[in-house]
Order: C-alpha cells, then sequence, then structure tokens
C-alpha cells in the first residue's frame, strides 16, 4: 500500500502504547494482530461508535452494531480493568491461559440437556429451548488491538447468555436491558450502561416494572457479586445453580416471565367480565 | 487487511470445514442440525483449485485462484443486494444519480419517428434496474420511442430480484419490454450474435474475473454500428489533493457504513479495493480497442488518440471519479 514512514514517525511508533499517538491513516493501516482485526483511527472509532448507537437503538435486533458499540466504546480504561480483573483471579488467569471459546459445537445442546436437574447446563439447555435461541457463534471482536483484550471481550459476549440462563431472564427487551444493567455493575463496560437507553422503548408498565424491580436488583447484585466474567463456564456445567448462584452471591430475579403472564391473564379475565356485564 | 481464517459477515458465512466455499447463513445453520453434516465420512471436500490452473488475480487486495474470484463477488453482491441503491446513496452522496442520469442522456437511447422494429438495449450487471429504468424512460419520455426495449442481465440472482422488484408490474413489465437474464458477462450465448443495439455495463465490469473476455462478448452481441458503453469507477484522480482526500473517504467512512448500514464491512471494503484494481481511463481504453471496438471522442484533444486515429475515448466525471468510456463495433 503506502511507502516508508519519515523516520519521527517511526521513532513515535516505537514508544510503549499509552505514550504512542495514533500515527497510521487508513491509507496505510498497520498490519493486524491477530486474524480479523481491523485496526481503526480515532475518527473512525467515534463515528462508528455514534452510528451503531443510533442504528442498535433504531434496530435493536442489530447485534452486530451492539457488538461494534461495546469494542469502540470499551477503550481506553474499561477493558483494560476487566482484564486486570481477570488477571487477578486465578481461575480467571487459567481462562486466559486456555481460551476456550463457546460455539454450538462446543455446548452440545443434546448433552446438556441430559444433564443433572438444576444443573448450569441443563438450565442453559432450558433456558434456551424456552427462548428459542441456539449458542449461535457471536460475532468476532475484530476493533480491539490487544489479542489478550481482544480475547477478553469476546468472552464476555459469549457468556452473555449464560448470565441469562442463571438468573432466568428471558430475551425479550425487558429480560435484556435488566441483565445489561447486572452488567454494567459487574463488569463496568460502558456499552451496557450506554444500551440502558433502550428503556425509551419500554412501554410504561414495563419502565415502571424495570426502575421498581430489576434495576434495583441487577445494580445490587452486580455490585456485591464477584466478577461472573472469572466463571470457567465449561468446568461449571454440572454445578447445581443454586450452588453457584450462592457462590457467586447473586439472588434470582423474579420470573419475569411468570409475572408476564399473570399481568395478561389478569387483564383478561378483567375484560372478560367486562363484556359479560356490558 | 483481511482476515487469514474464516470471518462472519452478515448474511453469509464461509464453512468450517473448508475455508474456500461460501454458503449463506440459513444454509449453515440447517446444515449443522442434520445428520449428515456431522459426521466426518459424508462431510463435503472444499472445491480445490486443480494444480495446473494456478492462474490467480485479484479479489480487492487479496490474490485468489481465478476459478473463485466470480463465487466470491457472487457472495458480495448477494449480501449487498437489498441495500444497493440506499448504500450507493449514502457512499457517493447521492452523485451516483447524477452519473447515471448524465450516461443515458448522452447515450440517448431511443429512436424519434417511425421504424419497424425497436431498438434493443442490453444492460450488464445491471441487477437492480437502474440504467435500464432510465434508458426505458428517455426513450420513451423524449424520444417518443414506445418499442425500445432492455434485457437486464446480471450473474447474481439476489441482484436480479432487486430488479425485478423494481419493475414489478410497472407499464414496462406490462408491455413486455423490459427481459431479465441471468447470465456471466463473459458467457452470453443466450444472446445472438449482432442483435444489439447499445451494450451498456455500469460499475459491473471492475468485478469480472476475465474483462477481454467480456469485451469481445460484447464484441459479439452487438450490431455493425452497435455502441458499447462502460461507466465505471477511476483508480485514481488526477488532481494529487483531492485524490488523498476522496482515497480516505473511500477506505475509511465507505467501509465504516457499509458495517453501520449494511452491517457488512468486508464487503464494502472490498468494492473500494476493487476500484484501486482497477486499469486507468488510457487502459481500458487500450482494451476496449483491442476487443476490435472503434473509439470515439474528439481527436486531438487526447494527444495519443490523435496520433493513433482515434478519439480520446472516455469522459471523466466528477473530477475523476468516475469515467464513461465508448466504443463503436465498426460497420
Amino acid at each position: 500500500m503506502r511507502a516508508t514512514t519519515p523516520s519521527s514517525l517511526t521513532r513515535l511508533l516505537a514508544l510503549p502504547s499509552p505514550l504512542r499517538v495514533r500515527t497510521f491513516s487508513v491509507l496505510s493501516r498497520p498490519p493486524p494482530n491477530y486474524p480479523g482485526h481491523i485496526p481503526l483511527t480515532i475518527p473512525e472509532r467515534l463515528s462508528l461508535a455514534a452510528g451503531s448507537a443510533i442504528g442498535s437503538l433504531f434496530n435493536p435486533y442489530r447485534h452486530d452494531l451492539i457488538a461494534s458499540l461495546g469494542e469502540t466504546t470499551a477503550k481506553p480504561y474499561f477493558l483494560s480493568r476487566l482484564h486486570r480483573a481477570m488477571l487477578n483471579n486465578p481461575t480467571g488467569r487459567r481462562i486466559l491461559r486456555d481460551r476456550p471459546r463457546i460455539t454450538s459445537k462446543s455446548m452440545k445442546l443434546e448433552e446438556l440437556r441430559h444433564m443433572p436437574e438444576n444443573s448450569v447446563g441443563r438450565a442453559y439447555a432450558a433456558w434456551l429451548d424456552r427462548e428459542g435461541v441456539t449458542p449461535d457463534t457471536r460475532d468476532a471482536v475484530r476493533y480491539i488491538d490487544d489479542p489478550e483484550e481482544a480475547y477478553v471481550m469476546q468472552r464476555y459476549r459469549e457468556t452473555h447468555d449464560f448470565t441469562h440462563a442463571i438468573t432466568g431472564l428471558p430475551v425479550i427487551i425487558e429480560g435484556e436491558l435488566a441483565v445489561k444493567a447486572f452488567e454494567f455493575a459487574n463488569t463496568l463496560l460502558p456499552m451496557t450502561a450506554l444500551s440502558l437507553v433502550a428503556i425509551v422503548r419500554l412501554k410504561k408498565v414495563e419502565r415502571q416494572r424495570f426502575f421498581e424491580v430489576y434495576m434495583p436488583w441487577a445494580l445490587r447484585n452486580g455490585l456485591k457479586a464477584e466478577e461472573v466474567i472469572n466463571v470457567y463456564w465449561e468446568e461449571e456445567l454440572e454445578t447445581d445453580v443454586e450452588v453457584l448462584r450462592a457462590r457467586l452471591g447473586i439472588e434470582k430475579p423474579p420470573d419475569l416471565r411468570d409475572i408476564r403472564k399473570a399481568l395478561r391473564e389478569q387483564k383478561r379475565k378483567e375484560r372478560e367480565a367486562k363484556e359479560a356485564a356490558g | 487487511m483481511a482476515a487469514l481464517l474464516p470471518r462472519l459477515p452478515k448474511r453469509i458465512r464461509l464453512t468450517p470445514s473448508s475455508p474456500t466455499h461460501w454458503i449463506c447463513r440459513t444454509c449453515q445453520q440447517r446444515r449443522a442440525f442434520t445428520p449428515s453434516s456431522t459426521s466426518p465420512q459424508t462431510q463435503q471436500q472444499p472445491p480445490r483449485p486443480n494444480q495446473d490452473e494456478a492462474r490467480t488475480t485479484h479479489f480487492g487486495y487479496e490474490t485468489i485462484s481465478e476459478t473463485l474470484k466470480a463465487s466470491r463477488v457472487g457472495a458480495v453482491f448477494s449480501s449487498v443486494a437489498s441495500n444497493y441503491d440506499t448504500m450507493n446513496d449514502l457512499m457517493s452522496l447521492g452523485i451516483h444519480r447524477i452519473w447515471k442520469d448524465n450516461f443515458v442522456r448522452g447515450l440517448n437511447p431511443g429512436i424519434q419517428g417511425e421504424r419497424k422494429e425497436g431498438q434493443r438495449i442490453l444492460d450488464i450487471a445491471g441487477g437492480t434496474g437502474d440504467i435500464a429504468q432510465r434508458m426505458l424512460d428517455h426513450a420513451t419520455l423524449v424520444n417518443d420511442d414506445k418499442r425500445t426495449h432492455v434485457t437486464i442481465s446480471d450473474i447474481n440472482p439476489e441482484m436480479l430480484a432487486e430488479g425485478r422488484k423494481r419493475f414489478g408490474n410497472s407499464p414496462y413489465k406490462l408491455a413486455k419490454r423490459v427481459d431479465f437474464l441471468e447470465a456471466n458477462a463473459e458467457d452470453l450465448s443466450a444472446i445472438e450474435s449482432a442483435s444489439i443495439d447499445l451494450y451498456t455495463v455500469a460499475f459491473g465490469i471492475r468485478n469480472f474475473t476475465h474483462k477481454d473476455i467480456a469485451l469481445r462478448e460484447a464484441f459479439r452481441v452487438l450490431k455493425p454500428g452497435g455502441v458499447f458503453a462502460c461507466l465505471e469507477f477511476t483508480p485514481q484522480l488526477s488532481n494529487p489533493v483531492l485524490n488523498g482526500i476522496y482515497k480516505r473517504w473511500s477506505f475509511g467512512a465507505i467501509p465504516l457504513i457499509g458495517q453501520v448500514v449494511a452491517g457488512d464491512r468486508d464487503s464494502y471494503q472490498y468494492l473500494v479495493e476493487s476500484i484501486e484494481r482497477f486499469p486507468s481511463q488510457g487502459e481500458f481504453r487500450d482494451m476496449i480497442r483491442e476487443a476490435g471496438f472503434l473509439i470515439p471522442g474528439r481527436n486531438g484533444i487526447d494527444e495519443e488518440g490523435g496520433r493513433m486515429g482515434m478519439g480520446k475515448g472516455w469522459e471523466d466525471l466528477s473530477l475523476g471519479i468516475a469515467a464513461i468510456h465508448k466504443g463503436v463495433k465498426p460497420v
């Protein structure tokens, strides 16, 4: 692509990362640090963050925009903090060494369904079946420069469904927001906080319920719980869910689907009573 | 840049077993749950390029085997087809409409006055139908010619589907003035020789594996006196400062817009890289001449053209971002 950089720039590039300024342009990107890596310039990162935020607010099914929002807002501090939290924990260190990936191949639903009653694996499979989703391969991390931090981000993304499984929160927007609030209190990633803007998309009743019940639950538990990123899920598949929750310090929130169903039933009865009377 | 291992664009992905065999996401999920795909014996072998056919070509900045280029380009266009027109508006800030209008107006399709036969136009790589629409509108409204016929040809069925959607049940479709043909521009055997009055290709030829073969097919299907016209991006602008700004927009903003709007950064990265790989205006004019066309244009304006007894052969649009090349089949 482009020709050689002048020597003063080369000397700048030789400085350690915190001191180095981004000295490349879109026409001469440095080589990727891992397969799929795309180094972004600062204006590109800001534009992608803004574009992803607006895009995912209007279309919450664009999981790729939520992913890119997470990656572009996680640096400089937040992803490094999460990485350090993993390094400070022995299990976290093992995860970083082994780098396990959660894919539909590594998590075979058939095996998980036959795991002991009330185990994490069984709960995970049951949750996937109940919500009608698969352990789909998540979007690959592309915009984080350091390969290990990119793995931390990837791990966070892939274990999101496990958080759903052990708390029992559904995939509907209310449940997702509750999980995101919990993840914000637990991992401090900015994307989780930014995605709470989607509260504007909730109906009034849902919003009230969220602020009364689920957000306080999420923030309280996210703060007092252990770092969920440090859970080696592949080894915890046969652990009892209650035991794991107690170990991590997470209370089970009220079942959202049951509450909604009860509310729907109640409304239906009221409507029938009104029709019968009137 | 570009991944060396399988990446996961929005709708298409490489199968885990064979890094060169592309299938769409629905097919992959369907395969993942069928028993045959999980047994190692029945797993499909990737289509390996023949050892003796080691010819390579460019796919953006990547170098790949020639046999694979068409399918990789196919994957790109299948992915971009549904947002194609929206993305064109965003990438060129709407200017592509002006280019296309200029292109069609310059060609002036349609014949005024009574004729036995209508003009036959072939629009190659015209999947979504925006050129064909302009051709028919110009012929009908400006030249009062209601017998012009356009065949829209594209190698990619998704792009052609967008074209069918555009024409729907419009008057042109009902009057049978528009036709759809799924074909590779390098092999137009479905079209008779010397049967086309006007052959157009807009923003398509840079994706062809063998441009020279496509040009020879164009020569074959055109009637003597028929016109070949090509609207395409140029690899460099003549002004270096403007070129710098333009390139930074191409390589910075366009893949980003692709990511945010279409969810597919890689296809748009391919598109801007393929522009870099296209021959310059003079080189492309020479390729057209080699296929047997006469090169129109004002003599003496282009010195080389004047010396060789031919015209300049192209006109630049928007300071050289795009160019229209024309050739005439000798009578």
